[in-house]
């Protein structure tokens, strides 16, 4: 892999090509029309926020342990190699196995093999995104295993057929009525309006499936490369009874989760509980160091670690976008986002949305597909000023833009816009001589001191707000008097 | 290229001050990373951008002057343009001059911080996304009762007098500059 600046538009992603372009324009205008979604966000968003911002100014080291975390990972990332050396040989001292997927396809294969081969039919799982991005669940199906998601919101979204459309609200597009339409409908129950009798009726389902099961897969919030563990951070106990009950524990983390030492897991705890629900805590996390011993009275028989690689090492062997490895999947870029807040996750039309997912979707997916994304911002900057990791994603979205445009994707009318703004602003003559001929034109259609309408692509603007008229007297002929 | 172009034009002035967060910003944050090719185009840019100041940024820190003068006996709100409260960390600066401005009642805006929807092509080319921001902060503007909304920045305040004038608004918008030379 190169550095060279294209070397995103012209990779080869896997699954890359067959998947047309991300139309984030239309995606985002259709969501603006679904009022639902629009209300359920609304009172979403700013909630996150609120809790979030409580729960940071509690803390005065705040910053100092967003630029601690940030270091972590940047000292993990430059050597990559070696921590996940250091990993796969505490796993298997630990006697778990350790397998290594380069994409998604091979992901899928080796968590499909292992149960096929031994028998297992019924798998539990808690949330993961990383089983989103690989698209486990119907791979499983089809080998003939039975999955059931025990994560509140990926139950509602399994139970749909829908998919997540946040990082860690899955079902942050839906509304409690809707859940409850929907449980009438799957599971029978009367229709609830108390979502704690909603969440009962789920609660009672999926105890169920816990005990049956003979497969649990997780994902990985954090693996800890001198002690060979893994570390899965929650709220509903739902990992725990995966990790506990099931004969089998399939974990599968992205190869960027793992951090050196035991001790640096405080810093990382501290920040995603803050970050992404406004917790001091998470209600559970879960240290998982191997399979059951002997004299211990619960965990898995067996312990796999899939360690996915899937477009992650491109990320690395780019400088100017590795930092977006340092995501720890918190989702505050997301919350904080007024295009998230707007546009929804599904707009984004990938597993990981908002901010970040618009800078490691073109990454994972190709800029081919996804090169729309880092243009839908006004670089405000709020993800920045959030981000636990401190990633810098307004300059990402910049360099994917800049690349966009070099690989030749952007769109003819954005082209001829850069070249006539250039063209005009080189010099004042030239400036002046439009700005004459604009002033002389612009009679035709201003309507009250103000300009109401204007041709396409002009028309985008004026959709929603009159325009300013070209002033009869320029400032630059008025300076210095 | 534009930005070699202004290194050109500005190059060997003492200091450079813009009415306008994004612009300082451009030049101060984004042009080292524009010449980062070059070790001479870097180093000239960041030269130029030490001495490149947004308007209030330059009367506050620089200067240490935040009366001016000035007068308007209205009341405002003020929307703080992302660039500068965000790109430059302005964020007391131009509420200090406000304060210094005689007679003038500062309101609070609420969700003051939350982008105007403005963005450059962004506004024409995502149009549904911004017209759906900018009537957000236009709910806010129009709900604090204030006669005037004024930012430091002339793109975002054109997106959102425009978007005013649409609603039939009364409200106004005035860039910082023109509150400060009020009289």
């Amino acid at each position: 892999m190169t550095d060279h600046p294209g070397s995103l538009a012209t990779a080869e992603a896997s699954g890359a090509g067959a998947t047309p372009r991300i139309d984030m324009i239309g995606n985002s205008e259709r969501a603006l029309r679904d009022q639902d979604l629009q209300d359920a966000l609304g009172r979403a968003m700013p909630s996150f926020r609120r809790q979030r911002a409580a729960a940071v100014t509690e803390l005065p080291e705040w910053e100092a342990l967003r630029t601690t975390a940030a270091a972590i990972k940047d000292h993990t990332l430059a050597n990559l190699e070696a921590y996940l050396g250091l990993l796969e040989a505490r796993v298997r001292e630990a006697g778990g196995v350790v397998h290594w997927a380069a994409d998604a396809a091979e992901a899928r294969r080796i968590i499909t093999d292992l149960a096929r081969a031994r028998g297992l039919r019924r798998t539990v799982k808690s949330k993961s995104m990383t089983t989103e991005e690989i698209h486990l669940n119907p791979a499983l199906e089809a080998a003939g295993v039975k999955v059931v998601e025990t994560d509140l919101g990926e139950y509602v979204v399994q139970l749909a057929g829908d998919t997540p459309s946040h990082i860690i609200a899955p079902i942050i597009h839906k509304s409690a009525a809707s859940v409850a339409e929907l449980f009438t409908r799957k599971l029978g129950v009367p229709l609830y309006e108390r979502p704690e009798d909603i969440t009962r009726a789920a609660r009672q389902a999926l105890r169920a499936e816990f005990l049956a099961a003979d497969l649990g897969v997780t994902g990985v919030n954090f693996a800890i490369a001198e002690t060979g563990t893994i570390v899965v951070v929650e709220n509903e106990g739902n990992a725990r009874l995966t990790t506990t009950r099931p004969r089998v524990h399939i974990a599968i983390m992205g190869i960027e989760k793992v951090i050196p030492r035991l001790a640096d897991l405080g810093v990382f705890l501290r920040l995603l509980a803050r970050s992404s629900t406004g917790q001091r805590a998470s209600v559970y996390v879960s240290l998982l160091t191997g399979p059951r011993r002997a004299g211990e009275v619960d965990g898995a028989e067996e312990f796999h670690l899939v360690i996915l690689d899937n477009g992650r090492s491109r990320l690395l062997a780019d400088p100017r976008m590795r930092e977006a490895l340092r995501c720890i999947r918190c989702g505050a870029c997301l919350n904080v986002c007024p295009v998230y807040e707007r546009a929804g996750g599904h707009a984004y039309e990938s597993v990981y949305s908002g901010p970040i997912g618009a800078v490691i979707t073109p990454a994972l997916e190709g800029l081919e597909r996804g090169h729309e994304l880092p243009f839908a911002s006004t670089l405000c900057g709020a993800c920045a000023e959030v981000c636990p990791v401190r990633i810098d994603l307004p300059r990402m979205l910049l360099e994917l833009r800049g690349r966009a445009v070099r690989a030749g994707l952007v769109g003819r009318v954005d082209r001829l816009f850069a070249r006539a703004w250039t063209f005009v602003m080189w010099d004042p003559t030239r400036l002046r001589i439009v700005a004459a001929v604009a002033r002389a034109l612009q009679r035709l259609i201003v309507r009250d001191g103000r300009i109401p309408w204007l041709p396409y692509p002009l028309s985008g603007w004026t959709a929603h707000r009159a325009a300013p008229p070209l002033s009869g007297r320029p400032f630059r002929d008025r300076r210095g008097r | 290229m534009l930005a070699q172009r202004f290194l050109d034009i500005f190059g060997a002035e003492e200091q450079i001050v813009t009415p306008s967060g994004s612009c300082a910003a451009m030049v101060r944050e984004w042009y080292p990373q524009l010449f980062r090719d070059s070790p001479e185009g870097a180093h000239r840019a960041r030269a130029v951008g030490h001495r490149t100041f947004e308007l209030s940024e330059f009367l506050v820190r620089v200067l240490a002057r935040t009366d001016v003068g000035a007068r308007l006996p209205a009341s405002v709100v003020y929307h703080p343009s992302c660039h500068g409260l965000r790109g430059l960390g302005l964020r007391d600066e131009p509420l200090r001059l406000l304060a210094a401005v005689r007679d003038l009642r500062l309101i609070p805006l609420s969700g003051a911080e939350e982008c105007c929807g403005f963005g450059g092509l962004f506004a024409v080319k995502f149009s549904a996304l911004s017209g759906a921001m900018l009537a957000t902060k236009l709910d806010a503007i129009e709900a604090s009762g204030a006669e005037f909304v004024t930012a430091t920045d002339a793109s975002c305040l054109m997106h959102i007098a425009g978007g005013l004038a649409k609603r039939g608004s009364r409200v106004r918008a005035m860039h910082l500059a023109e509150v400060l030379a009020s009289a």
